[in-house]
């Protein structure tokens, strides 16, 4: 989708304001909300959640902080798995009646399962449609769900630089509609390819595109 | 908290009571209920906090660098296969299961971003800073990196090329900046000291 959150080269979001001696924490709930995303999970995958906080209507998503939003995703994504009831969200306790769950990821199992991590490979004999040094152009596609390709990229002509192998697609992903791995390039834009004549002559952007929303160019 | 909060709040259509007015209220609220129906186990909101309180870091990051740095053997491996020599160090899983190092050199320093969110290599560098994740770093960066980096205080010469990485996909990019010229007698834990989390994100020099 064509959302805030794809905000490459825009103009006047401010400056950066690095914080110095920065806590990894700015208060205790936001650890807590972190924890919760990951505790939680009840069935959505990487994608999903990221398309949860792009749903966002754009007002919310710059006003919000980070942690914010983290917690916003993981009552709306919940609900939608089915895990809670828009009932138990609002009153805080579990509805009368309700059977008591298994925990989604018991204590024991954190470590292997933060040190196991989601790999986006799939072990899968595509061959690719593109080799180191083709030229491609980024396609115009303009889905209204979840997309990894960005604005800026659209339509500019760049070089593929390496094939990282078969990964799992965000656009289907996201939506459930299954994995459909397929090749993921790192392609090189010029600066000026993207940004026109001012921008440095040397300068290159490094894109993650899927072989789908590439063409020879 | 270091953020403002505008007096609103973000209700689910059809909720009928007022949320608390305070985030932390809000989120313990969240957590009784999970607990309560049994589907979050407390002790491991725990462990999960004190994995990325204590235990994740950019040290973890430095300690890559200065090996790549010391041990041109390593540093072969790193550039051929970053997951697999990052995992000689025992840093792996979560947000970083596709590393790939970008080298800086007399001729190209990098520069590492998500535009379209907030993707980062958490096994090396932990939880990315608030900047990282923030509208101007997340617009700018691809568009206007010696503007960006000038805000950090670094200029890059004219005559060095720039190469931005922006994180579409899940693989992870971690900057391997240059030796400091007069470190030669430093030993690996020594050089590790020298290596910044900026150093690593691309944003400043060492």
């Amino acid at each position: 989708m064509n959302g805030i959150h794809d905000m490459g080269g825009m103009h006047g979001m401010g400056p950066i304001a690095p914080e110095a001696d920065e806590p990894v924490f700015h208060a205790d709930w936001e650890a807590k909300v972190l924890a919760l995303n990951l505790a939680s999970n009840s069935g959505w995958n990487i994608d999903a959640g990221r398309h949860q906080i792009e749903l966002i209507p754009a007002p919310d998503y710059l006003r919000m902080t980070y942690y914010e939003k983290w917690f916003r995703r993981v009552q709306e994504l919940l609900v939608i798995h089915g895990a809670i009831t828009p009932e138990e969200l609002a009153s805080g306790r579990p509805d009368p009646g309700a059977e008591r769950k298994a925990p989604r990821l018991p204590a024991a199992m954190v470590g292997p399962v933060l040190r196991r991590g989601g790999p986006a490979t799939r072990e899968v004999d595509i061959a690719p449609a593109f080799q180191p040094g083709d030229r491609v152009r980024a396609k115009d596609l303009n889905p209204t769900g979840h997309t990894r390709l960005p604005r800026y990229a659209k339509g500019r002509v760049g070089t593929v630089v390496r094939d990282h192998g078969v990964h799992v697609f965000p656009d289907t992903n996201a939506h459930f509609q299954g994995e459909h791995p397929h090749h993921l390039y790192s392609v090189r834009f010029e600066a000026r390819e993207l940004w026109g004549e001012t921008a440095g002559a040397r300068d290159a952007v490094y894109v993650d595109l899927w072989e789908s929303y590439l063409e020879r160019a | 908290m270091a953020h403002d909060h505008d007096g609103h709040h973000h209700h689910h259509d059809g909720e009928g009571q007022e949320p608390p007015s305070d985030m932390a209220l809000r989120v313990k609220a969240l957590e009784t209920l999970l607990v309560d129906k049994g589907l979050v186990d407390p002790a491991a909101l725990d462990a999960i906090i004190d994995t990325y309180e204590h235990k994740v870091g950019p040290r973890n990051g430095a300690r890559v660098v200065a090996r790549a740095w010391s041990d041109p053997a390593y540093k072969a491996r790193l550039m051929a296969d970053a997951t697999a020599a990052i995992a000689e160090l025992d840093y792996e899983g979560r947000q970083g299961e596709h590393m790939v190092v970008v080298e800086n050199t007399p001729e190209v320093h990098n520069l590492v971003v998500c535009t379209l969110c907030s993707c980062y290599p958490w096994p090396v560098l932990g939880l990315p800073p608030v900047w990282y994740k923030s509208a101007p770093y997340r617009s700018r960066a691809v568009i206007d990196p010696r503007g960006v980096m000038a805000e950090f205080g670094t200029t890059v010469p004219d005559d060095i090329e720039i190469r931005v990485w922006d994180s579409t996909a899940e693989v992870r990019y971690l900057v391997l900046p240059e030796r400091p010229a007069g470190t030669e007698g430093l030993d690996e834990a020594a050089l590790a000291e020298l290596v910044t989390r900026d150093g690593m994100i691309g944003v400043r020099r060492l």
